[in-house]
């Protein structure tokens, strides 16, 4: 079972739509799936399921960069967790990674700097974005823009950040991660 | 919240719409008048109707009309999102985008700019389910354009039912048609909704067909009660 984390600055929002229920429709194709707003998730989501993905938001919401206590539980899990876009940031505070000012609207080049069981080759993403982190040494690089990391990836745990939208135009990145051994 | 939508009087603007409603404030609508027929941003047959429609979602709207050059529709955009903003104090703009990352990006730039929220709550949707959702919610609306092989004249004016949806998915499978329109293959006008107070009557209306595309042109309409 896949935990589909609702990122946005409140339950059942209207950004549900854009960010969440996306992500959810390529994730049920490979598992079930349970939905939570990210100040709803318990400890028992957390042990129930096999995976965790954290969505994405609007441009303006920034509700979980100013609430990293709410995901200490980051600091814990031992499986597998992809953080999209504001899922990747907040991944980026709770290990206490700088957040700076980078704004990318629109398909961005990904330019792949490591190999990885994700993706294979340079490609093309959808962003939108008003900040990127600055990945601490926990975490290694997958990729970048011309403006900033893209995909980071902890050095020991299953924990992965994509500042771009899979959901947009890279569902087989999503699909893959289901799919890599928990 | 506070919001405004961007509102072409088709399909997918006023499904939005109606999300929109549901979970926070519609305050006002936003339509741009492209003089260009064949306009890269903008739903343009009976974009006219609007005026009407906003009349029946009892909804101010703020109409700008540009003549669809490319970097001066979008400048139009921005100075009627601004205007809404000024006027209404809306928060956030509200469009139907489902497919095109080039609508998407283009909008979201502009409320960026002018510090908005922007929500495109059909983003992504399966479009044989949107149509279907059209159905269900009683939504009625007809084709009032068509532009791909090989939608023909019969289509325009013709209202989506299911037997229509069936042949639109039909035609996905065997000319990669995007069953909703999302390319460009078809443009609608709503006739009715669950959020309009009255219902539009079509009382004079043309068609206009040539090579490859058409439209269906609402000459006179009014407005009556449901």
């Amino acid at each position: 079972m896949i935990l589909v984390v609702d990122m946005n600055w409140k339950k059942e929002s209207l950004s549900f739509y854009e960010f969440v229920l996306p992500i959810v429709t390529i994730a049920e194709t490979q598992d079930e799936c349970i939905i939570k707003h990210f100040l709803e998730v318990t400890n028992q989501d957390l042990s129930q399921c096999d995976r965790v993905i954290l969505s994405g938001t609007a441009l303006k919401d920034t509700a979980t960069l100013g609430q990293p206590e709410k995901f200490m539980w980051l600091r814990e899990i031992e499986k597998p967790v992809l953080g999209i876009c504001a899922g990747m940031e907040t991944i980026g505070v709770v290990f206490g990674m700088r957040l700076i000012r980078c704004l990318e609207i629109g398909m961005t080049q990904i330019k792949l700097l490591k190999e990885n069981p994700l993706f294979y080759e340079d490609f093309k993403a959808y962003s939108l974005h008003g900040y990127c982190i600055e990945p601490s040494g926990d975490f290694e690089v997958w990729a970048k823009s011309t403006k900033c990391v893209q995909f980071i990836n902890h050095k020991i745990k299953p924990i992965y950040g994509a500042l771009f939208h899979p959901e947009v135009r890279n569902p087989e990145l999503i699909k893959r991660f289901i799919l890599l051994e928990s | 919240m506070r919001l405004g939508v961007l509102f072409s009087g088709g399909k997918d603007s006023t499904l939005a719409l109606h999300y929109a409603s549901e979970k926070e404030e519609v305050i006002c609508l936003i339509t741009i008048i492209s003089k260009n027929k064949e306009s890269f941003m903008y739903h343009t047959p009976n974009i006219e109707i609007s005026a009407l429609q906003a009349e029946a979602l009892e909804l101010p709207q703020i109409t700008k009309t540009t003549h669809g050059e490319k970097e001066k529709e979008l400048s139009e955009l921005e100075v009627a999102i601004a205007e809404a903003a000024r006027k209404y104090q809306i928060e956030g703009v509200v469009t139907g985008a489902v497919e095109s990352v080039y609508q998407a990006e283009r909008v979201q730039y502009i409320c960026n700019h002018l510090g908005l929220w922007c929500f495109n709550p059909l983003w992504k949707h399966d479009q044989k389910a949107l149509l279907e959702e059209l159905l269900e919610k009683r939504f009625k609306v007809i084709i009032s354009g068509v532009f791909a092989y090989p939608l023909d004249e019969k289509w325009l004016g013709k209202q989506i039912d299911n037997k229509l949806i069936d042949r639109l998915v039909d035609l996905q499978q065997k000319y990669g048609l995007s069953p909703a329109g999302e390319g460009g293959e078809i443009e609608t006008t709503v006739l009715d909704a669950p959020l309009f107070k009255k219902k539009i009557e079509v009382l004079d209306c043309s068609v206009e067909f040539k090579g490859n595309s058409g439209v269906f042109l609402i000459k006179q309409a009014r407005l009556v009660s449901k």
